[in-house]
């Protein structure tokens, strides 16, 4: 009772101390506090099967797990990152940054628990609002069209969500399941929904929930915020903020699944899955800005994840894995990006060339963090990929799997030639160095992120193997 | 429910139109003021038998939703000194003769929807859908950060209208979360508003065109 609570009121507790506290330097200090607070509470709360409060509300099963797992690690390894960051960017106020960073860790521990549909409708809505002042850190016009965009995209998504919900519920009601809205009560009565109003309510949840995770064609915020974001903003957005979404999204295959209507859910998460990957390598080709390029891979990745629960059977395993193994990677990506993005001044493929010379550990990471996230071995998206696309061989979807396999290479192709052009070569003459040199702290965080990948690639712990097994269970036909 | 519900829901389809086919912006707002009072007064009338929980939840969404949003919106108005929308992307009539069309589709799909006999030959689905239709068409066709503001309201009421026909099975909670993040949604994009203002001296989101692939 007392460790659910926690999970979720002692970031946002700290929430306030950071509006509060005067000091400018002390103040980032708080995230990594903040991030160690959680990462114990979420460690002391992983192997207890009893953690829930607010009358079954809020409960911690496997697929919360998996979600909490990936944030806190994210966020405490983001945390670590961010005061020598703001320290560099003494210029900006770091007020609304680090409060609302909290918040959205708050907030994330409460969907990540959330079994109640309108709890975790709630709880979306609130990551999305503690998230937004975060993309307006630059001030400019830039961050201030991709905040606005995010806002009112992200607005309309949740709304469409809410709209989705309300149908679930009426399905219920219609069939006479009762008036509960508790995942675990609409898993049993399943079988007393009425399908005509399930389906409607898949269609409405899955766009909506979908915007917020960025599929196309409902990505259109992504490529701005991610690109306007810092670093570290956009590795909690792609890695943490999706991941809300798509459990969001997964709470509801897990009724559809119940309810025996898995095949409609299937078919549109297959579509949509490959439809977000295709239209992210078109924008990926020849494109010049590098952290808009993250966007589009992200968009990538997000597309891998729902055609993963789509294709279905051991794709499963494969789809958590897999956000596991994209959130990680791009934190290396998003931090690496960051440190180039702080030594070059710009984020243009035009104006940057030779990031392995003038900061020799984050290029490296950079390439690196390339090779992992487009599915080259020995790091781990390598595995869950290859687990997805086997389970979509053996499971007679043979053209799912071929049109995977052109669409990660054009993103491969396009992808490597973007890196290529920052990594190599020279550093172009009137690009001077602006003093941005890697220290412990900026490149620390992304390396430990990349040994991770590295870990998942070629060693599974068996308690996470097991936990992913679980959480993988709860979205199979009951048998 | 109470025989009051489908002409107010005509009002509100009436109201609908009406947004989707005028230029100025004091009138967009007076609109979505109305809008909400009129589901103010829905909401008790979709009870059956009217508690001081439906009394108070009602007079919050007048307040909120006829009040103090587009008080807030009329002020920004104000403070940014524009009347009127101007060349939106899609123009009035087409607009008008889409929220036809668009409502036409809802009542039929709506048909498609088996209703629990307490609802059945009830407007409210299809009206919902119909507003939802029209919030987004002037969320997505409009240039001023007010007009799609209001936009996102219309469509708001709408998902609200929808969730009349569970007013059984909500528990107060999440009712009272459904109005609170509203709230918390417009008073961040208020201050966004702000800001847009600020930088830009106007409230064109057409301004903000940075962005975009080359």
């Amino acid at each position: 009772m007392v460790l659910a609570l926690a999970l979720v009121l002692v970031p946002l507790g700290l929430a306030p101390v950071a509006f509060l506290l005067p000091s400018e330097r002390w103040r980032p200090w708080l995230l990594p506090l903040g991030g160690a607070a959680r990462l114990a509470l979420t460690a002391a709360a992983l192997p207890r099967q009893d953690v829930t409060a607010l009358s079954g509300w809020l409960q911690l099963d496997a697929l919360g797990k998996v979600l909490l797992l990936l944030l806190d690690v994210l966020f405490f390894l983001c945390a670590l990152y961010a005061p020598a960051y703001l320290k560099m960017r003494a210029s900006r106020d770091n007020r609304a940054l680090c409060g609302c960073m909290l918040a959205f860790l708050g907030t994330s521990g409460l969907v990540a628990q959330a079994h109640h549909l309108g709890l975790l409708w709630v709880a979306i809505e609130a990551t999305t609002l503690a998230s937004a002042p975060t993309l307006y850190f630059n001030r400019n016009t830039r961050s201030l069209e991709a905040t606005w965009k995010y806002l009112l995209i992200g607005s309309v998504g949740i709304a469409l969500a809410l709209l989705g919900s309300f149908f679930l519920a009426y399905s219920a009601v219609r069939g006479g399941a009762g008036s509960s809205l508790l995942v675990e009560d609409l898993v049993r009565d399943a079988a007393r929904l009425s399908p005509a109003w399930l389906h409607a309510a898949f269609i409405f949840l899955f766009v909506g929930y979908g915007t917020k995770m960025g599929l196309a064609p409902m990505h259109t915020w992504k490529p701005d915020a991610y690109g306007e974001a810092p670093g570290l903003v956009g590795t909690l957005l792609a890695g943490g903020l999706t991941g809300c979404a798509f459990l969001a999204v997964l709470r509801f295959f897990q009724i559809c699944q119940a309810a025996g209507q898995a095949a409609f859910a299937r078919q549109i998460m297959i579509a949509a899955g490959l439809v977000s990957m295709l239209v992210a390598g078109a924008f990926m080709a020849r494109q010049r800005d590098y952290k808009r390029m993250l966007a589009y891979s992200s968009v990538e990745h997000m597309g891998i994840l729902v055609l993963g629960v789509g294709v279905g059977g051991g794709a499963l395993f494969g789809a958590l894995l897999h956000l596991l193994n994209n959130g990680l990677t791009k934190g290396v990506m998003f931090l690496s990006a960051g440190n180039i993005h702080r030594a070059f001044g710009s984020r243009l493929t035009t104006e940057v060339s030779g990031a392995l010379r003038r900061v020799p550990v984050s290029g490296a990471l950079f390439l690196a963090g390339f090779f992992a996230v487009t599915g080259t071995p020995p790091f781990g998206p390598f595995i869950s990929e290859f687990i997805i696309l086997r389970a979509a061989m053996q499971g007679d979807q043979v053209w799912v799997a071929v049109v995977f396999l052109v669409a990660i290479t054009v993103v491969f192709l396009g992808m490597g030639a973007t890196v290529l052009q920052i990594v190599q070569g020279e550093p172009r003459p009137g690009r001077e160095p602006t003093g941005f040199r890697d220290t412990a702290l900026t490149v620390g965080p992304p390396l430990a992120l990349l040994a991770l990948v590295l870990l998942l690639g070629v060693y599974l712990p068996p308690p996470l193997q097991a936990l992913l097994a679980e959480a993988a269970r709860a979205l199979e036909p009951r048998s | 429910m109470s025989r009051a519900v489908d002409p107010l829901l005509v009002v509100i389809l009436l109201l609908n139109f009406a947004l989707l086919g005028t230029s100025r912006l004091r009138a967009v707002i007076n609109g979505t003021a109305a809008q909400g009072v009129a589901l103010g007064a829905l909401l008790v009338a979709v009870h059956v038998e009217t508690s001081w929980h439906t009394l108070l939840l009602a007079a919050v969404t007048v307040a909120l939703k006829g009040v103090l949003i587009p008080g807030m919106l009329n002020r920004a108005m104000r403070d940014a000194a524009i009347r009127r929308e101007v060349e939106p992307i899609v123009g009035f009539i087409p607009s008008l003769l889409l929220g036809g069309v668009g409502t036409g589709a809802a009542l039929l799909f709506a048909r498609t929807l088996p209703l629990a006999p307490q609802h059945v030959g009830s407007l409210l689905v299809s009206a919902s859908l119909s507003t939802v239709l029209t919030g987004f068409l002037l969320l997505t066709t409009r240039r001023k950060a007010i007009t799609q503001v209001t936009g996102y309201l219309i469509l708001e009421n709408g998902v609200f209208i929808m969730g009349l026909l569970l007013v059984e099975a909500m528990p107060f909670l999440v009712e009272l979360g459904v109005l609170l993040d509203l709230l918390v949604a417009i008073f961040v994009m208020g201050i966004i508003i702000n800001h847009i203002n600020r930088e830009f001296s106007s409230l064109d989101t057409a301004r903000l065109t940075a962005l975009k692939e080359e």
